[in-house]
C-alpha cells in the first residue's frame, strides 16, 4: 500500500480538532499553537502533493492525448482516471456500492493546495480570539478537514459526507464568533441556503446511481466489463455504484440520455436532472438568484471563516457542480449551461454594481466574490477548454485574492474598530504591508496583466468568443446564436466596475488623511500578520508571471470534462 | 430442534430473571446501597442483550412454541436494540431524585423491555397483542409515575386513554382477520385472505388494515396518532420519556414491518391489484403527513422534552418513508429501517441522557435556559451536539447514514417525491436543532460559572451513545448495515 498522503490530510485536522475538544479551556496558548502545526503540517502535505501532481504533468499530457487519440469506447473516462494521482480506495458500504475513494486530479491539485494556505493563514489570523478558543480552533479544524475531504473525493455519497460535514462547523463559527449584529441570522440562512441546494444535488445523485446500475446491468454490460479489464474500473466494483468513476463511464455510455424518462417525450434523466444537481452545488458558488447568503455570511463570519468561505468554500461549490453536474450529464450540461450562462452574467455585472454601492468595507468584498465566482460558472458555460481552463485557474486565484481581502479587512477592522469606507482614510502610513497587499489583491482582482487574475480572466473572455460559434439557444422555435460574444462584452462591463470599486476603496481607506485621534490603535501589524499576507499575496503573482506553475495542470483536470462533452 | 425452543427465547426467559432479581433487591436492600439496583439492573440487561448475538438464529423460518415465535434474523435484532435500549434507561434514572432508587422502576422498565422483544419475534395475532401490551400496561404506570406530579399523572391518563382505545380499534382489525382467516398465525393469514371472497369487494380487508395500523400508529406516534406524544413526553419522568422513545418506538415498527410484509405481501392480490398497491401509497402519505406536522410543531417548542417529543414525532415520519419503500425484490426499505432505527436508539438516548443531568442539575427543561451550557459543562455541550446533529442527519453521525439510506430506498423504489419531501423537511428539522446548538454555544447566562457535574454511571452512558452514534455514521456503518439486510432478508423466507 502507499503512503497514505491525502488521508493524513483529512484525519490529521479532524484526530487533532478532538484532542483540543478534550483539552483544558484555559491552555489557550497551547491550544493555538497545537491549530497551527496542524495547519502547517497539512499546508506541507498539500504542497507535497501539488508537487508530485506537477512533476507528473509532462507524462499525463502524452497518456492524454494518446488516449484521445485512440477514441476507443469509454476514453474520456480512461483519461480521467488516467489523470488521477495518490489514489486510495477501501470499501466503505459495498453492498450499496459506496467506497473511501480519494484522490487528487489536475482541478483539485490546486484547489488543495489553496486550502492549506487559507488554512494556515486563518489559524494565524485567529490568534487574538480570546473567546472559547478550544471551540473555535476545533470547529475551524473540523471545517478544513470537511472541505479538504470534498476536492479529493472520488466517491459521490463521500463528497456529499464531507460536504455537509463542513456544514455545522461553518455555522457554528459564524453564529458564536462572528460580527454580532448579523451572525445568527447570516449564518441560519447561509446553512439552509447551502443545504437546500444540496439536497437536491443528493436526490439527483441518488437516481444517477440506481439509472446507471440498470444501464451497466443490460445494454452497458459489455462498456462495463472491457472498463474492469482495462483497469478503469477496480475488479470488486458491482453496476449500483456512488464511484464517480463509474458513474463518469455510465454517462459516457449514454445511460442519461435515454428518451422518454418517465414517460415523456424526448425528455432524458440528464435534461431533467441536470439543473437540480449543477445549481444545487452552485448556489454554493453563489450564482444568481441564489447568492443571497453570501455577502452576509461572509460580513457576519470571524475573519479567518471569511476567509475559509469566500476563499474555498465556494470553489467548493463551483468545483462540486463542475464534478457532478457538467462531468456526469454532459448532455444535460450542452442543453441548460447555455440559459444558465445568462445567470452568470448577472452575477458578474449585478455584484460589481452592488459592490461599487456599499459603504461598509467588508460588504465591497463580499459582493465582489459573487462577481468574480459567476465568472467561473461563466467559464464552465463555455463548454471549451479555453473557457474551463480560465474558471480553474480563476478558482485558484480568486481564493487566494479573496482570502487576502478579507485578511486585509480584518486587520484594518481590529484595530480601527469601524468597516466604514468614507470614515476610514490614509492607513497607508500606519500600516504600509497591509496597504501593499490589498493593492495586489485589487489589482489581481482588476485583471491586471502580471498578476494571476489576468491569466484567468482573459481565457474565460476568450472561451466565450470562441464558445460564440459554436452554442446556440433554442427557445419555442426561436433560435439564439451568437450571444456568448455579448455576453462577454457586457460581463467586461464588470471588470470595468471592478476596477472602480477597487480603485475607489484603496483610494478611500488607505490613502488621504489619517485620523490619529480618532484610530489611536492603528499601528503596524505583527510578524504573523506578514506571514499572511506573504503566504496570499506571493502566489496571485508567481502565477500572474509564471502561469505554467499552475496552467497545465489544470488544463490536464480539464481534458476529460471537454472530452466527455464531445469534443 | 426441540432445545433450540428453549434458546429462541433465552433473552426473555433471562428478563424475567431480572425482574425478579430486581423486585427482591428493591425489598431487600438498605438505604445506602439503592444505587446498586440500577447498576444491576443495567449490568443484567446489557449481558441479556449479546444473548442473541452468542445464540444467533439457525433457521430463519421455523417458529417456536406452538407458532407464537418466530425467530429470525429481524428479532435477533432488534432484540438486542431494545434490550441495550432498556439497559440505558435503567442506568439513566440512576442518579435521579424521584426514580433512582425505587426498585419498582427497575422492575417495571424490564418487565417492558421484556414485552418489546416480545413483539419483536411475535409470529401470532395472540402473541403480537399480548406482547404489545405488556409494553404498554408498565408504560402507563411509568408515565405517571410520579404521583405528586399533576403533569405526570395527567401524562399516565391520557396514555392510557388513548394507549386503550387504540388498542381497542387494533383488536377489532385483528379479529376482522381472524374471522376472514380462520387462522391467528401471521404467516398462515395471507393465503387465506387471497381467497375468491374479496376478488369482488377488497373493501373488508382493507378496513381491516387501516383500523390494525392505528394500532401500530398509535405506538410509533405516526401523524394522526400523535397528540399523546407531546404531553407524555413532558409529563412523564425523562428516563421513562427515553425509553418510550426508543424501546417501544422500536419494537413497534418491528412488529408494524412483520406484520404487513406477513400478512399483506405483495403476492397477495386483491381485487386483481397487488395488496401492496393500496398500502405503500398510504403509508408514503402518512409518512409526508408525520414527518411534517412532527417537524413544523417542533419549530414553536419551548420546552427540550416538548420539542424531542415533536421530534420524535418526525423521525417515526422518516421511518415509514423506508416502510413506503419495502419491496418485494430488494431488502434496502426494510434493511434502512432496520438501520436507521437501531441509529436512532442510541442517539435518542444520549440526548435523553444530557437532558436528564441538565434538567437534573437546574431544574429547568425550558429551551432557553440551555444557554452558556458549553461553559458549564463542555462535555455535555459537545455530547448534545452530536446527539442533535444525528437527529438532523448531518455527518459524521449516524443520523446522516440512517436518512440516506431511507432515501436511497424511497428513489429505487420510485419515490423520489417522497425522498424530496423528506430531505426537505430534514432541513425544517434542522432549523431546530441548529437553533438549540447554538444556544448551547453562543448564547450567554448568568450561570455561566456554575459548573454542571457528571457522575461516574451517566459518563458510561455518555461515553457508549455518543461512541455508537459516531461509529455508526463512520467505520461501523457496513457491519450493521449487512445485518439489516439479512434481517431484511429473513422476513421474505
Amino acid at each position: 500500500m502507499t503512503f497514505p498522503l491525502l488521508s493524513l490530510i483529512i484525519f490529521i485536522p479532524i484526530v487533532v480538532a478532538i484532542i483540543i475538544l478534550f483539552m483544558d479551556g484555559k491552555d489557550k496558548q497551547i491550544i493555538r499553537v497545537m491549530s497551527l502545526i496542524t495547519a502547517f503540517t497539512v499546508l506541507i502535505l498539500s504542497f507535497a502533493a501539488y508537487v508530485g501532481y506537477y512533476n507528473e504533468v509532462n507524462n499525463l499530457e502524452s497518456d492524454l492525448t494518446a488516449l484521445e487519440e485512440a477514441a476507443e469506447p469509454g476514453y474520456a473516462t480512461a483519461m480521467f482516471k488516467r489523470q488521477l494521482a495518490l489514489e486510495e480506495h477501501v470499501e466503505w458500504i459495498p453492498n450499496l456500492g459506496i467506497s473511501y475513494h480519494l484522490a487528487v486530479d489536475g482541478l483539485s491539485a490546486p484547489m488543495v493546495l489553496l486550502t492549506g494556505m487559507v488554512a494556515v493563514t486563518g489559524v494565524l489570523i485567529s490568534w487574538r480570539i480570546q473567546d472559547q478558543v478550544r471551540e473555535f480552533m476545533s470547529f475551524f479544524l473540523m471545517l478544513v478537514a470537511g472541505v479538504y475531504g470534498v476536492f479529493i473525493s472520488l466517491d459521490s455519497f463521500l463528497l456529499f459526507f464531507f460536504y455537509e460535514l463542513a456544514l455545522f462547523p461553518m455555522y457554528i463559527l459564524i453564529a458564536g464568533w462572528g460580527w454580532i449584529e448579523l451572525r445568527q441570522y447570516a449564518a441560519m440562512k447561509l446553512t439552509l441556503y447551502i443545504l437546500i441546494g444540496s439536497v437536491f444535488s443528493l436526490i439527483g445523485t441518488i437516481a444517477m446511481v440506481f439509472v446507471a446500475g440498470s444501464f451497466f446491468n443490460g445494454a452497458g454490460a459489455d462498456l462495463f466489463a472491457q472498463a474492469i479489464a482495462g483497469g478503469v474500473l477496480p475488479a470488486s466494483t458491482t453496476p449500483y455504484s456512488f464511484d464517480i468513476v463509474q458513474l463518469m463511464l455510465a454517462a459516457e455510455g449514454g445511460a442519461f440520455d435515454v428518451v422518454n424518462y418517465l414517460g415523456i417525450e424526448s425528455l432524458t434523466f440528464a435534461k431533467l436532472w441536470f439543473p437540480f444537481v449543477f445549481i444545487g452545488f452552485a448556489v454554493l458558488a453563489g450564482v444568481f438568484p441564489f447568492h443571497n447568503w453570501s455577502p452576509d455570511g461572509h460580513v457576519a463570519a470571524p475573519t479567518a471563516v471569511s476567509m475559509i468561505h469566500a476563499g474555498v468554500l465556494m470553489k467548493l461549490g463551483a468545483f462540486a457542480a463542475l464534478r457532478m453536474g457538467v462531468q456526469l450529464l454532459p448532455e444535460g450540461a450542452q442543453v441548460h449551461l447555455p440559459w444558465i450562462v445568462f445567470l452568470t452574467l448577472i452575477n458578474v455585472v449585478l455584484g460589481a454594481f452592488i459592490a461599487f454601492r456599499q459603504r461598509d468595507f467588508k460588504y465591497v468584498i463580499g459582493f465582489s466574490s459573487v462577481s468574480h465566482m459567476g465568472l467561473v460558472s461563466m467559464g464552465w458555460a463555455t463548454m471549451n477548454i479555453t473557457g474551463m481552463a480560465g474558471a480553474g485557474l480563476q478558482m485558484f486565484s480568486h481564493g487566494a485574492m479573496t482570502a487576502l481581502f478579507f485578511g486585509c479587512v480584518g486587520m484594518v477592522y481590529d484595530r480601527a474598530h469601524t468597516r466604514d469606507i468614507p470614515s476610514l482614510g490614509g492607513f497607508v502610513k500606519k500600516m504600509p504591508w497591509v496597504a501593499l497587499a490589498f493593492v495586489v489583491g485589487g489589482l489581481t482582482s482588476m485583471g491586471m496583466p502580471g498578476f494571476s487574475g489576468f491569466i484567468a480572466e482573459f481565457p474565460i473572455f476568450v472561451g466565450l468568443f470562441r464558445a460564440s460559434e459554436e452554442i446556440s439557444l433554442t427557445i419555442g422555435g426561436f433560435t439564439l446564436s451568437n450571444y456568448y460574444a455579448v455576453i462577454a462584452l457586457l460581463s467586461a462591463l464588470g471588470i470595468i466596475i471592478t476596477a472602480a470599486y477597487v480603485l475607489r476603496v484603496t483610494h478611500q481607506v488607505f490613502f488621504g488623511e489619517f485620523n490619529a485621534e480618532l484610530y489611536p490603535e492603528v499601528g503596524n501589524i505583527a510578524w504573523s500578520d506578514r506571514i499572511i499576507l506573504l503566504l496570499l499575496a506571493v502566489p496571485l503573482m508567481v502565477i500572474g508571471l509564471y502561469p505554467n506553475v499552475m496552467a497545465p495542470m489544470i488544463e490536464i483536470g480539464l481534458r476529460p470534462v471537454i472530452a466527455i462533452l464531445g469534443g | 430442534m426441540d432445545n433450540f425452543q428453549y434458546i429462541a427465547v433465552l433473552p426473555e426467559i433471562g428478563l424475567t430473571i431480572m425482574a425478579m432479581v430486581a423486585l427482591f433487591m428493591d425489598v431487600y436492600l438498605p438505604n445506602g446501597q439503592r444505587r446498586s439496583i440500577a447498576i444491576v439492573s443495567f449490568i443484567g440487561l446489557m449481558i441479556l442483550s449479546i444473548v442473541p448475538l452468542i445464540f444467533p438464529p439457525i433457521d430463519s423460518s421455523a417458529t417456536y412454541w406452538g407458532g407464537m415465535i418466530r425467530y429470525d434474523v429481524l428479532a435477533q435484532m432488534f432484540k438486542v436494540m431494545v434490550i441495550m435500549a432498556g439497559a440505558i434507561s435503567c442506568l439513566l434514572a440512576i442518579d435521579t431524585k424521584s426514580l433512582g432508587e425505587r426498585g419498582e422502576y427497575y422492575l417495571i422498565v424490564i418487565v417492558a423491555t421484556l414485552g418489546a422483544t416480545l413483539v419483536a419475534s411475535a409470529a401470532d395475532m395472540i402473541m403480537l397483542f399480548v406482547a404489545l401490551e405488556t409494553i404498554s400496561i408498565p408504560l402507563y404506570i411509568l408515565a405517571a409515575f410520579r404521583r405528586d406530579d399533576q403533569r405526570s399523572s395527567e401524562s399516565g391518563m391520557k396514555y392510557f386513554f388513548f394507549g386503550s382505545f387504540s388498542s381497542a380499534v387494533m383488536m377489532y382489525g385483528l379479529s376482522f382477520i381472524y374471522g376472514f382467516s380462520n387462522e391467528t398465525n401471521l404467516y398462515a393469514i395471507a393465503q387465506w385472505l387471497g381467497a375468491e371472497a374479496f376478488s369482488t369487494n377488497p373493501v373488508p380487508v382493507l378496513a381491516a388494515m387501516v383500523m390494525v395500523f392505528v394500532g401500530f400508529g398509535f405506538k410509533v406516534s405516526a401523524v394522526p396518532f400523535h397528540f399523546w406524544t407531546p404531553d407524555v413526553y413532558e409529563g412523564a419522568p425523562t428516563p421513562v420519556t427515553a425509553f418510550v422513545s426508543v424501546a417501544s418506538k422500536a419494537a413497534s415498527f418491528a412488529i408494524l414491518v412483520r406484520f404487513f410484509l406477513a400478512v399483506f405481501p405483495e403476492s397477495l392480490m386483491i381485487g386483481g391489484i397487488s395488496i401492496q398497491a393500496y398500502w405503500a401509497p398510504m403509508m408514503a402519505i402518512l409518512a409526508t403527513l408525520t414527518m411534517t406536522v412532527g417537524n413544523v410543531l417542533a419549530l414553536w417548542q419551548s420546552n427540550i422534552k416538548r420539542m424531542l417529543a415533536y421530534s420524535s414525532v418526525a423521525q417515526a415520519g422518516y421511518v415509514l418513508i423506508g416502510i413506503a419503500a419495502i419491496q418485494s425484490q430488494t431488502e434496502l426499505g426494510v434493511a434502512s429501517v432496520a438501520f436507521y432505527l437501531f441509529m436512532y436508539t442510541f442517539t435518542n438516548l444520549l440526548s435523553f441522557a444530557v437532558v436528564i443531568l441538565f434538567s437534573e442539575a437546574t431544574g429547568s427543561e425550558s429551551i432557553k435556559d440551555f444557554a452558556g451550557l458549553s461553559r458549564r459543562s463542555p462535555a455535555l455541550a459537545i455530547t448534545m451536539t452530536i446527539a442533535f446533529l444525528s437527529l438532523a442527519g448531518l455527518p459524521p453521525t449516524a443520523g446522516f447514514i440512517g436518512k440516506f439510506f431511507l432515501f436511497n430506498a424511497a428513489v429505487e423504489a420510485g419515490l423520489t417525491w417522497l425522498a424530496v419531501v423528506g430531505v426537505l423537511n430534514s432541513l425544517v428539522a434542522l432549523y431546530y436543532y441548529l437553533v438549540v446548538i447554538k444556544i448551547i454555544y453562543v448564547d450567554r447566562s448568568d450561570d455561566a460559572d456554575k459548573p454542571i457535574a457528571v457522575s461516574n454511571p451517566y459518563r458510561w452512558v455518555l461515553a457508549i451513545t455518543t461512541f455508537a452514534v459516531i461509529a455508526l455514521g463512520t467505520f461501523a456503518v457496513n457491519p450493521i448495515f449487512n445485518w439489516a439486510r439479512e434481517s431484511a432478508r429473513s422476513l421474505f423466507v
